[in-house]
């Protein structure tokens, strides 16, 4: 297995699941995982519904624990939250404070770190401005376009200043224009900040296109099935990798994949 | 409604039923030379009315119904708001009050009556002691209720961020239930003002409800008519204004009614 680009082998993982396994409600979700995440790497994740890959993401999140097995961030077992830790979910709408503008909904973030008040206003429209929000500062959520609250909540994420950053199916939500758009804006910003990222999709390109490496997961139940790098180079582009060689391959083997997990 | 403009809060058109129905009555009993011990013309009500309001005691009534009601319904919302939050946030306070809470819910406010008379006597105390009680309910059930229903997304969001207790209610619980709050408000506003009136047709010697005793025993018809047209828009007014409360509260940020494009 060869490595993707940003990802250092030599350094540890930043989180790392050993043997675990997950039990809900009497019923086996996830079997066997043994992975890391390592630093600075962009991992996607595949497969199709209820093969546990939400699930995981919620271990990684310490909003789950595992029924056996063993959980780390930087080396330390975790059982709850991490502050450098962030979620990014499919459903914005729900997500986002609808009370609160697009600054109130980042504000939320810098009260709870406890960040002096007299910095606050002028993170918060950093924050906007990284994402392209900087115009929408005092809209509501409900006054945004669904891409427009999706970037907002990345934002409130990038508030936190994450080490990782974990998300569950962001942009399935969004018609196919915005999505890859968002994801160019996102590889950017991803590559400025050398932020870790854990992406779980449905969508096989979207994995491609966007991860150092693809893991592909199968139900019943849940457990990783195969991994494979993604060598392709970076930045990538909406109109040329998808039609690389590599790309095309990786397509292939992962339907067959996924075709040969339904059958 | 067109801002700038100087326009009734309500549709013009509402008047034409009860006026027009007011002024049919009025040519019917003058047509018909109707006269009773018991139902007055219109323009006598009105008459009655208008000299109450002009002496002054329609006013002094309704400040002591009001000021009743208002005590009554900030310490029995109050109270039903806190204990709302805490037994929708901590599930065990619920467990612990549940039965409690459904054998005292369907004794009638005017039940208490003598017993309360017995702990207060007569004036304000006992009124407020009632209306407390009667407005507790609805503002204990539905902020429960509202509680309940913020969405788990929300309650994650929170945890992520690792907020503490006390900032996870003060600014994600509490704001995201208060659209559901404000109606158990609003329930619990007309139950106040119901019970008020009652308590004092029943026993004290205040506010609109005795007024209209007093009236009734003078044997003025025409007076008692005016306090109930008086007591239904003052009602009115109220649920009125609350409702323009809560448009201006919760839909200038409105929960998003229309699903984003998916």
């Amino acid at each position: 297995m060869s490595d993707g680009g940003a990802a250092k082998t030599a350094s540890p993982p930043l989180i790392s699941f050993r043997g675990i396994e997950v039990v809900l409600g009497g019923k086996l979700i996830l079997t066997g995982i043994d992975l890391d995440i390592r630093r600075g790497e962009f991992l996607s994740v595949v497969g199709p519904s209820g093969c546990g890959k939400t699930t995981l993401l919620r271990l990684a999140a310490g909003l789950l624990s595992p029924t056996s097995g063993s959980l780390s961030y930087e080396g330390r077992t975790i059982a709850e939250p991490q502050r450098d830790v962030a979620v990014v979910f499919q459903d914005y709408s729900d997500a986002l404070l609808p009370w609160r503008t697009a600054a109130g909904n980042i504000a939320l973030v810098y009260e709870t770190l406890g960040t002096p008040r007299a910095e606050r206003a002028d993170r918060v429209a950093a924050v906007l401005r990284r994402v392209g929000l900087g115009e929408h500062a005092d809209k509501y959520p409900s006054q945004l376009s669904g891409g427009m609250q999706q970037r907002l909540q990345i934002a409130r994420c990038l508030a936190q200043e994450p080490k990782v950053l974990l998300m569950d199916e962001p942009f399935g939500a969004l018609d196919a224009i915005t999505r890859q758009s968002l994801q160019d804006e996102f590889l950017r910003i991803v590559a400025e900040t050398g932020t870790t990222v854990f992406f779980v999709t449905h969508d096989l390109e979207e994995a491609i296109y966007l991860g150092h490496r693809v893991i592909a997961m199968q139900p019943r139940p849940g457990r990783i099935a195969a991994t494979h790098a993604v060598d392709l180079p970076y930045p990538r582009d909406q109109r040329t990798t998808p039609e690389l060689p590599e790309f095309l391959h990786l397509r292939r083997v992962l339907l067959d994949f996924i075709r040969g997990a339904d059958a | 409604m067109r801002r700038g403009q100087r326009r009734l809060p309500f549709d013009g058109r509402a008047l034409v039923v009860p006026v027009g129905f007011l002024v049919l009555a009025e040519i019917a009993a003058r047509a018909a030379g109707y006269q009773s011990s018991s139902l007055p013309w219109p323009s006598e009500i009105l008459t009655a009315g208008v000299g109450a309001l002009l002496d002054g005691s329609i006013l002094r009534a309704t400040g002591q119904t009001l000021l009743s009601a208002a005590g009554g319904l900030a310490i029995g919302s109050s109270l039903g708001l806190v204990l709302g939050a805490l037994m929708g946030i901590f599930l065990i306070f619920h467990r612990l009050a549940e039965v409690t809470i459904e054998c005292l819910r369907p004794i009638p406010s005017v039940a208490l009556i003598p017993i309360v008379l017995l702990i207060f006597g007569l004036g304000y105390a006992m009124e407020i002691t009632l209306i407390a009680k009667t407005s507790f309910w609805p503002m204990l059930l539905l902020t429960i209720a509202a509680v309940r229903g913020v969405k788990p997304r929300l309650l994650e969001v929170a945890k992520l961020l690792r907020m503490g207790l006390v900032a996870r209610i003060a600014k994600v619980v509490i704001p995201a239930a208060l659209p559901g709050i404000f109606v158990g408000f609003r329930l619990a506003v007309g139950a106040a003002l119901v019970v008020a009136v009652t308590v004092e047709i029943a026993a004290n010697p205040l506010g609109l409800g005795y007024a209209m005793m007093r009236a009734q025993e003078a044997l003025r018809p025409d007076l008692v008519f005016a306090y109930l047209i008086w007591i239904g828009i003052v009602g009115w007014l109220i649920n009125g204004s609350l409702v323009a409360v809560q448009r201006r509260l919760f839909s200038g940020a409105p929960h998003p009614s229309e699903e984003p494009a998916q």
